[in-house]
């Protein structure tokens, strides 16, 4: 009898969750227009999005930014972790809780100071400050994923590098960066997810005549719903998806859950 | 002995402002087995990290073949160490661990496969080629550490307990392998331990610390017979150790009785430690000891009994192959060759050592 409750409570969160995203993904391939009514499969609000010029330049924009973002905040954040080996670990820990701010940090906060910030500095808006605030807010994200890998390494195994020969930095490839390496993929993974479907920061940092996908999308819906919002709305949804779940399966959360 | 090949001078290091060396000196000679010995904690790893160039020391020198290396980088230096953790490469095979430093060198890769197989016969691991560190015992795991070290031809090999993660047989059985391997190569081993018994089986030259301090250094024989003080005596085996008072030349006042002894030269009436082995008590009938008193305690060990023997108000510890029943009457006799005479600590430091005794 418990077992039969567990599943329907189950089943109904499952639907309260999953609902609307379901409901998106098949007015996607309505041929009808309307949200009422179902007028048959269709893949035209598809092809039409694929052929729609705005959409495909603020595809190429969030791409571009997300690939950016990510190298430079993976580059960024594995140094810094690695630089933290040295630190003893009360000063370490402050370190990773100071970093750990902007996470927790609403969004609409982070988007607005970096607004601020970019016009105090007078740097032009666009894609340099979206890229900029992507880096930013990506970079604890990175450290979060590579510091516990920094943390348990084995320094004895760098030390044995070196009596054999090794300089420090050939005894470090060889050594601690495939250890880290787990950490360091599943972060710019994250990273990337995190690039790909921001929207507020995104929003406060664009300026104007800039657009990404989150950023189109929101406009179009202003000006009243299209369905090719609708399909551009599901392929979203399906990469980032597929994207924690490879992060979900990355060998830095199987050894973790060990 | 061959010439001196490292020298450490003066050596002082601290941590946290602790001071774990004070004022190390230390010569190494060529093609000898020299053994650190001391408890935990009492800086042995410490010293060896500095020979192995880990480690800068605050002060002093480190001299290898002539030439002062005290800044050399760890990587420059021609010797080679097996940690006293494993620290084998543990994402590459163990052919790739082994060839790990001979491809640092460029040595080509003919020259590469006959060190490995060399190597790995040496250690007694032969065909362990394709293995993962992972997959091997702990046992298996240090020798591949020994194979790695030494396919490098080190002019010194540092290790640091080596064996301290394996049971005994395995442990008996990789001492008498060590030695062999020592013998075989040539080279110098500076081997670090805390077990005593481990230090006189397999070294030339044993160097015994505590907090610190190098307490007494010599062949394996001086070390055990003649401890220069309570503090060597007990932590190199069992002893009595009891504080007397050397009335004169050969003769010591042992808990109210004159023992003849044959150390010269402490003064007359002056108070000293003398440090009798349990294996030298010698049990006979009471008439025909020096003392006399009453067996409280008795221990099968195998090779022999352990007992204890309450006389003159101390209990002393007895080894023999000949068994007395608790509560026997027993004489206690003692040949002057084996009452071995120390000095009384003197300095603060030493007299913490044996007050913690
Ligand atoms: N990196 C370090 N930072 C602070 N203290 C240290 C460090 N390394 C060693 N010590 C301290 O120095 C002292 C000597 O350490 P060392 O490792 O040389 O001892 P050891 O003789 O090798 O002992 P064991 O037999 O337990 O290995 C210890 O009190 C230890 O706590
Ligand atoms: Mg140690």
């Amino acid at each position: 009898m418990r077992k039969v409750f567990e599943k329907i409570y189950l089943g109904i969160i499952l639907i309260f969750m999953y609902a609307p995203i379901v409901t998106l993904i098949i007015l996607s391939f309505n041929s009808s227009k309307s949200r009422a009514k179902w007028g048959g499969f269709t893949l035209k609000w598809y092809t039409r999005l694929f052929s729609d010029q705005a959409v495909a330049s603020a595809l190429v924009n969030t791409l571009s930014i997300a690939v950016l973002a990510t190298i430079f905040s993976t580059i960024i954040g594995t140094i810094t972790c690695i630089a933290m080996i040295g630190l003893n670990s009360k000063l370490r820990s402050v370190i990773m809780g100071i970093t750990n701010i902007p996470m927790i940090n609403a969004d609409i906060v982070t988007g607005i100071s970096l607004m601020l910030l970019f016009r105090f500095l007078h740097i032009g808006s666009g894609f340099t400050t979206i890229l900029l605030a992507h880096i930013t807010f990506n970079i604890p994200f990175v450290m979060l994923s590579v510091m516990p890998r920094v943390k348990s390494l084995n320094f004895y195994v760098y030390e044995a590098a070196l009596d054999l020969g090794a300089t420090p930095l050939y005894a470090f490839r060889k050594t601690m960066l495939p250890d880290i390496m787990p950490g360091v993929v599943s972060g710019a993974l994250m990273a990337f997810t995190m690039s790909l479907d921001d929207f507020i920061i995104t929003y406060f940092t664009k300026g104007s005549g800039f657009e990404t996908l989150s950023t189109l999308i929101y406009n179009e819906v202003k000006r009243g719903i299209q369905p090719e919002i609708y399909a551009l709305s599901a392929i979203i949804f399906v990469v980032v998806l597929s994207l924690l779940m490879i992060i979900y399966r990355s060998p830095n959360n199987k050894t973790k859950e060990k | 002995m061959g010439k001196s090949l490292i020298t450490l001078e003066h050596i002082s290091k601290s941590y946290d402002g602790q001071l774990i060396l004070d004022d190390l000196n230390l010569d190494i000679h060529e093609n000898s087995f020299v053994t650190l010995l001391g408890p935990s904690g009492c800086g042995k790893t410490t010293t060896l990290r500095i020979i192995g160039g880990f480690e800068k020391p605050d002060q002093g020198r480190v001299v290898f073949d002539g030439q002062d290396i005290t800044s050399l980088a760890p990587n420059k230096r021609q010797l080679n160490t097996v940690f006293q953790k494993y620290a084998l490469f543990t994402h590459m095979s163990i052919e790739e661990n082994i060839a790990f430093g001979l491809k640092i060198k460029n040595k080509p890769d003919s020259y590469i496969k006959d060190k490995i197989r060399y190597a790995l016969k040496l250690v007694n691991l032969e065909g362990f080629e394709k293995r993962m560190p992972d997959s091997l015992s702990g046992g298996q795991q240090q020798r591949i550490a020994i194979a790695r070290a030494i396919v490098n031809e080190p002019k010194v090999l540092l290790l640091d307990e080596p064996l301290g993660a394996l049971d005994l047989k395995m442990r008996q059985d990789m001492q008498y392998e060590l030695k062999r391997l020592k013998e075989e190569l040539g080279i110098t081993f500076i081997y670090v331990t805390h077990d005593q018994e481990e230090a006189l089986t397999m070294s030339d030259h044993i160097v015994v610390m505590n907090q610190g301090y190098i307490q007494q250094e010599g062949s394996p024989e001086t070390i055990y017979n003649e401890p220069e003080n309570a503090f060597v005596a007990d932590f190199i085996g069992d002893s009595n150790i009891i504080r007397a008072t050397m009335v004169r030349d050969e003769l010591v006042d042992i808990l109210g009785t004159k023992f003849a002894c044959v150390d010269k030269g402490f003064g007359e009436n002056k108070p000293v430690d003398v440090v009798i082995r349990p294996e030298d008590v010698e049990l006979v009938a009471p008439s025909e000891g020096t003392i006399s008193g009453v067996v409280t305690d008795l221990t099968f060990k195998g090779v022999h009994y352990e007992m204890d023997v309450e006389a003159c108000g101390y209990e002393w510890l007895v080894h023999s192959t000949r068994l007395s029943e608790v509560g026997t009457k027993v004489g206690i006799k003692v040949d002057p060759f084996n009452i071995q005479i120390m000095n009384v600590p003197v300095s603060e430091d030493e007299e913490a050592i044996s007050e913690t005794i």
